[in-house]
C-alpha cells in the first residue's frame, strides 16, 4: 500500500542533530543523582570484606546511634522475597545471619541517613561477625571441586555446539594449531556510577528513578523484593551516564537496597554508589580462559576447529548462562566452516560475578579464534586479508551453527573497504621499512574480521519483543515512547528520525520520552544491539496506522486520492495543491475525533534451535566487521601505542549516520582500553583497582592518530529501513586486531588481554618457539 | 563558616561546614546540579568548574575555599537569553555528546583553555582535556568541536 511506503526516505540516513544534546551540554539533563525529593533519606551499603565465609552475626548498634541516621536495614526487613537473580535467583538480595557470603563485596545490610556522609559513616560501623571460608578464586581451582560454592558441581553451565566431523577435518589438515587464551575483566567504567532513586507513590506502590538500561528487569526484581504486584512498582529511566551492558542487571540489585530502606521509612530513598562500591560490588566482563585447535588446508582453508572456553561466573550466576550462548556462537568466528565443536562451560568461584558487557561475552573468543587465523596465515605464508577472504561467510554460506544465511551478509564486503581503506600492501611495506630502520620500537600491522549476532537469538526469543506508544498532540507535537532506553548509544534519536520519516512532522516536534514502564509493555531489555531494530520497529510500526489516518483524512477534506498525499517535513499535500502545515491538519483530526495515539509492537521471528546439538538459527541476523591496526612496541618498557586504525562495518543501514560513527568511535577506544591498559587487579578475592587513578582507562591522549572508518549498508529485510545493530560490534573487532598487530610487530603471539606493558614484555623475553 | 563569592556572575554569600565539598555546596546546597560526580578522586573530571580562570575538580576542594574566588558552572555558560556558549554550541553541532555525563566537565576544561588560548594546537587541547575521562565518544569529536569552537572564537573576535 502506497500510504505506508514512503516514496522517498528523506529523513533516515541524513545528518540530523541529536535531540537530547542541549540539555546535556547546558547541564540541565537530570541523571539518578540529580533527583531530589522532599523528606529523602541518602543510603549506603554495609557489603562483606571477606571473599567466603559464613555471616554469624551483624552488630549495628555503634552505627545506630549516629545523629542522622534513620536506620539499618538487613534481611529481616525485606517484605517480600530476600532473592535476586535475572535468570537464576541464587542470590541474596541481602545476605542474612547464618547463610554464607560468596564474594567480596556481598551485600549485607542498608544504612539510611539525613546525608550521604553519615549513611557511609555509618555503614563503616557495621560490624559483621565473618567466619572465613576457604575461597575459590580461580577456574582451575573451581573446576576440581573441592570447595562447593553453592552445594552442586562450580561448573554449573555447559553449552555445546556439535556440527561435522572434527576429527575428519583434522585427519585432512595440512596444518595444525592448538593453543590456550585467557581474555581477563573489564570494568564498564561508565562516568556515571550506579544510582537510583526509590519512593513512595500516589499509586500507593513505589516509582523508581535509575540510572538503569534494563527498566523492566528492575519492575519485576522489585516486585518480588518488595512483595507488590507488578502493577504497583513504576520504573521512570533517568537520564543515564552511560552503561555498556553494567547497568543491565545490576540496577535491579540497586533499586531493591533502597525499596527496603524506601518502604521501611515510608519515606523517598536515594542511593548513589560511591566508585569504589560501584567496582567492587558490581558485574564486569567475564574472564574467559580458552584453548583452541584447528586445522588447515595449505591454501588457508580452515578445516575443523575445536573450542573448550571456560567462563568464571563469580558468586552468582546473574547474566552468565545467557552471556555464554554468545559465546557458544560466537567462538569459531566470522567463518564458514564444515567441522566444529564448542564447549562453553560456567564456573562459579568467589569473586564479584560479571555480566553483561558490550559484546556479551563474545570478545573474548573472538580475540582467540582471530589469534589463530592470524597464526595460520603467518605460518602458511598466507596474507592475511586473503586468509580471511578465502574463508568468509557469504550468501548461501552456512554459521558454525550451521544457519544458512540468505540476505544482509556484509563480510566480504567489510574486508574488501578496510583493505582499501588502510591501503593495505602499502601500510604493511611502510611498517616493515620502519622496522629495518628500528631497533628497539618495532611496529605491527593487525587484522582482525568479525560476526556480531543482532539480538537477543534463539535463547532469549521468548522476551524479543518491544512495544512503542506513539500520540499526536492536538497542537501537533508527537510523544514517542518506547520501552528501550537512551543511555548514550542515540536511541532517542534514531526513533525520533523514524518517527518524523513516517509520520511527515519535522524531527523538532518529536519528543521520546524517558522509558516509564506505566506507559509502554515489558519490551524485553535494552541490550544485544537490538533497539534499533525492536523499538525502531514498533514506533515505525504504530507510525503508519497514524500516517494512514491522516492521508485519509487529508484526501477527504480536500477531495483528492489518498494515493497522491504526501507528508514531509511538518506539510502535508497532495499532488499540486498548495498543501497544509501538520498542525492544522491535527487540529481537523482533533475536531473530527479521530484516533491520534497508537501502539506499535514487533517480535523476532522463530527460530529454530536445538540446544542440544547446537545446531540450528542462533539470530536473526548478524553484522560483521573489519578492522586494520597499527601498534608500535616500545621493546624495552613493552608498552604498546595505536598509531592507526581503520575500521569498517556492516550496519545493514545507518538511519542516524552520525550516531554510527559515534558508536564506532566510541566502541574502537573501548576495546582499545581491554586489549592494553584496563588491569583488573585482585588480591584474595578483593578488587585492588577500585577508582581510575589504578583502573586505567583510555585518555584523549591515547587516541590514534589515524582514525579512519567505513559503513557498508547491506540491508536487512526484517530491520526497519534495513538496519541491523552497531552499539557492541564496534568494540568487538578491536582486541583480536590490536593482539595481532602487537604479535607481528614482536614476532611473538600474545595470548592474554590486556596485553599490559609487563605481560607483553615477558613475552618478548620468552624462548623463541 | 560564612564564605562570600562570585558564581556565575551573581554574588554568593552561605554559611557551610568546614568539611564541605566544593562540589556538594554547589550540587546540594546551591541546587546546580549540571556539575557532576564520577569519582569522587579528581581522576576522572565529571565535577570540573573554573575557580579564578582554572579548570579545576570541585571534588577535590573544599568549599572554603571558594570563599573570595570567581566561580564559573555549567550553569552559567548559557546567556539568559538562552545563547550558548560556541563551545556548547560546537559540542552540538560535532557530535561530540553521547550520554552526557562527562560533558560539562568537559566543556567546563575547554573553556578554560579557549579563555587562555583562542588557538590551541591538538597537542594543547589534549593537554587540556586528558583529566576529562570520557567512556562514551572515544574523544574523536570532542577535540574536533574544542577546535570549532576555537575557531568561532576567533572569527567572533574579529
Ligand atoms: S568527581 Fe571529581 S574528578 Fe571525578
Ligand atoms: S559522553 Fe558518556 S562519558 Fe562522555
Amino acid at each position: 500500500m502506497k500510504t505506508s511506503a514512503p516514496e522517498r526516505e528523506r529523513v533516515v540516513g541524513s545528518k540530523v542533530t541529536r535531540v537530547d544534546a542541549v540539555e546535556k551540554v547546558t547541564g540541565l539533563a537530570k541523571y539518578a543523582p540529580d533527583i531530589y525529593f522532599d523528606r529523602m533519606v541518602h543510603c549506603a551499603l554495609v557489603i562483606a570484606r571477606k571473599p567466603h565465609g559464613i555471616l554469624h552475626k551483624i552488630d549495628a548498634s555503634r552505627a545506630q546511634k549516629l545523629p542522622g541516621v534513620f536506620g539499618i536495614f538487613t534481611y529481616k526487613d525485606v517484605p517480600g522475597k530476600n532473592r535476586l537473580g535475572e535468570v537464576v535467583d541464587d542470590m541474596p538480595c541481602l545476605v542474612a545471619e547464618g547463610e554464607t557470603v560468596k564474594h567480596y563485596g556481598d551485600v549485607v545490610a542498608v544504612v539510611a541517613a539525613s546525608t550521604q556522609k553519615t549513611a557511609e559513616e555509618a555503614a563503616r560501623k557495621v560490624r559483621l561477625t565473618i567466619e572465613e571460608l576457604p575461597a575459590v578464586l580461580d577456574i582451575e581451582e573451581a573446576r576440581r571441586d573441592e570447595i562447593r560454592i553453592h552445594g552442586s558441581s562450580n561448573v554449573s553451565v555447559h553449552k555445546k555446539i556439535r556440527k561435522g566431523d572434527v576429527s575428519k577435518g583434522f585427519s585432512r589438515a595440512d596444518l595444525i594449531i592448538e593453543d590456550n587464551f585467557m581474555a581477563s575483566y573489564q570494568e564498564h567504567a561508565y562516568i556515571e556510577p550506579q544510582g537510583v532513586v526509590v519512593l513512595p507513590d500516589t499509586d500507593y506502590g513505589m516509582t523508581v528513578y535509575g540510572s538503569i538500561q534494563c527498566p523492566y528487569y528492575v519492575q519485576s526484581s522489585l516486585s518480588k523484593v518488595l512483595g507488590f504486584p507488578m502493577s504497583k512498582v513504576r520504573i521512570i529511566q533517568a537520564e543515564t551516564g552511560g552503561a555498556f551492558g553494567g547497568k543491565e542487571d545490576v540496577p535491579s540489585f540497586v533499586a531493591s537496597y533502597a525499596a527496603v530502606a524506601a518502604y521501611n521509612l515510608k519515606r523517598p530513598a536515594r542511593l548513589i554508589y560511591p566508585r569504589e562500591i560501584d567496582i567492587h560490588t558490581t558485574s564486569k566482563r567475564h574472564p574467559v580462559k580458552s584453548r583452541y585447535k584447528m586445522g588447515f588446508s595449505k591454501d588457508g582453508e580452515i578445516l575443523a576447529i575445536e573450542v573448550d572456553a571456560y567462563m568464571d561466573m563469580g558468586a552468582y550466576a546473574t547474566l552468565s548462562p545467557v552471556v555464554m550462548f554468545r559465546t557458544l556462537v560466537h567462538a569459531a568466528g566470522a567463518y564458514s566452516v564444515d567441522n566444529v565443536s564448542v564447549d562453553t562451560y560456567g564456573v562459579y568461584t568467589n569473586k564479584v560475578p560479571p555480566g553483561a558487557f558490550r559484546g556479551f561475552g563474545s570478545p573474548q573468543v573472538l580475540f582467540a579464534v582471530e589469534s589463530m587465523v592470524d597464526e595460520a596465515s603467518r605460518r602458511l605464508g598466507i596474507d592475511p586479508v586473503d586468509m580471511r577472504m578465502k574463508n568468509a561467510l557469504r550468501e548461501g554460506s552456512r554459521t558454525s551453527t550451521d544457519q544458512l544465511l540468505t540476505e544482509s551478509v556484509g563480510a566480504v564486503e567489510t574486508l574488501d573497504k578496510v583493505n582499501e581503506l588502510s591501503n593495505w600492501k602499502e601500510l604493511n611495506e611502510r611498517v616493515e621499512a620502519f622496522n629495518r630502520g628500528s631497533l628497539f620500537q618495532k611496529r605491527g600491522v593487525g587484522l582482525s574480521h568479525i560476526i556480531y549476532g543482532v539480538s537477543l537469538g534463539a535463547q532469549g526469543q521468548h522476551i524479543d519483543k518491544s512495544g512503542a506508544h506513539v500520540q499526536i498532540n492536538r497542537d501537533g507535537s508527537v510523544d514517542v515512547r518506547i520501552g528501550g532506553t537512551e543511555m548514550g548509544q542515540g536511541a532517542k534519536t534514531v526513533m525520533a528520525i523514524i518517527a518524523a520519516e513516517e509520520l511527515g512532522q519535522k524531527l523538532s516536534q518529536i519528543v521520546v520520552h524517558q522509558t516509564d514502564t506505566a506507559f509502554v509493555p515489558d519490551s524485553g531489555p535494552t541490550v544485544a544491539s537490538r533497539t534499533t531494530m525492536f523499538s525502531g520497529n514498533a514506533v515505525r510500526i504504530a507510525c503508519k496506522s497514524l500516517r494512514e489516518r491522516l492521508v485519509k483524512l487529508y484526501a477527504e477534506l480536500n477531495s483528492c486520492s489518498e494515493d497522491e498525499v504526501e507528508l514531509h517535513d511538518g506539510m502535508i499535500s497532495c499532488g499540486q495543491d498548495k498543501g497544509m502545515p501538520f498542525d492544522e491538519l491535527i487540529e481537523e483530526a482533533f475536531k473530527k475525533n479521530v484516533k491520534m495515539f497508537e501502539a506499535g509492537w514487533y517480535q523476532s521471528p522463530v527460530l529454530e534451535w536445538d540446544p542440544e546439538s547446537g545446531i540450528g538459527q542462533a539470530y536473526i541476523t548478524y553484522s560483521f566487521a573489519s578492522q586494520v591496526v597499527v601498534v608500535e612496541v616500545d621493546m624495552i618498557t613493552g608498552n604498546t601505542k595505536v598509531l592507526e586504525a581503520y575500521t569498517v562495518h556492516d550496519v545493514g543501514k545507518a538511519i542516524n549516520p552520525e550516531g554510527v560513527i559515534g558508536q564506532i568511535q566510541g566502541g574502537f577506544v573501548q576495546g582499545m582500553g581491554y586489549a592494553l591498559s584496563e588491569d583488573l587487579k585482585m588480591l584474595n578475592g578483593r578488587i585492588l583497582t577500585d577508582n581510575f587513578n589504578t583502573y586505567i582507562i583510555p585518555t584523549i591522549r591515547d587516541i590514534p592518530r589515524v582514525f579512519k572508518y567505513g559503513i557498508v549498508e547491506d540491508e536487512f529485510s526484517e530491520g526497519p529501513y534495513g538496519a541491523k545493530g552497531i552499539g557492541e560490534p564496534s568494540l568487538m573487532a578491536t582486541p583480536p586486531a590490536i593482539a595481532n598487530a602487537i604479535s607481528r610487530a614482536i614476532g611473538r603471539r600474545i595470548r592474554h588481554i590486556p596485553a599490559t606493558p609487563e605481560y607483553v614484555l615477558n613475552v618478548i623475553k620468552e624462548d623463541a618457539e | 563558616m560564612r564564605i562570600n563569592f562570585r558564581l556565575n556572575g551573581e554574588t554568593i554569600t552561605t554559611e557551610i561546614e568546614d568539611s564541605m565539598r566544593a562540589l556538594d555546596l554547589l550540587r546540594e546546597d546551591l541546587g546546580l546540579t549540571g556539575t557532576k560526580e564520577g569519582c569522587g578522586e579528581g581522576e576522572c573530571g565529571a565535577c570540573t568548574i573554573i575557580v579564578d580562570g582554572n579548570a579545576v575538580n570541585s571534588c577535590l576542594m573544599l568549599a572554603a575555599e571558594l570563599d573570595g574566588t570567581s566561580v564559573e558552572t555549567i550553569e552559567g555558560l548559557t546567556g539568559s537569553d538562552g545563547k550558548m556558549h560556541p563551545v556548547q554550541r560546537s559540542f552540538i553541532d560535532k557530535g561530540a555528546v553521547q550520554c552526557g555525563f562527562c560533558i560539562p566537565g568537559m566543556i567546563m576544561s575547554a573553556k578554560s583553555l579557549l579563555d587562555k588560548n583562542d588557538s590551541p594546537s591538538k597537542e594543547e587541547i589534549e593537554a587540556a582535556l586528558e583529566g576529562n575521562l570520557c567512556r562514551c565518544t572515544g574523544y574523536v569529536r570532542i577535540i574536533e568541536a574544542v577546535e570549532d569552537a576555537a575557531s568561532i572564537i576567533r572569527e567572533d573576535r574579529k
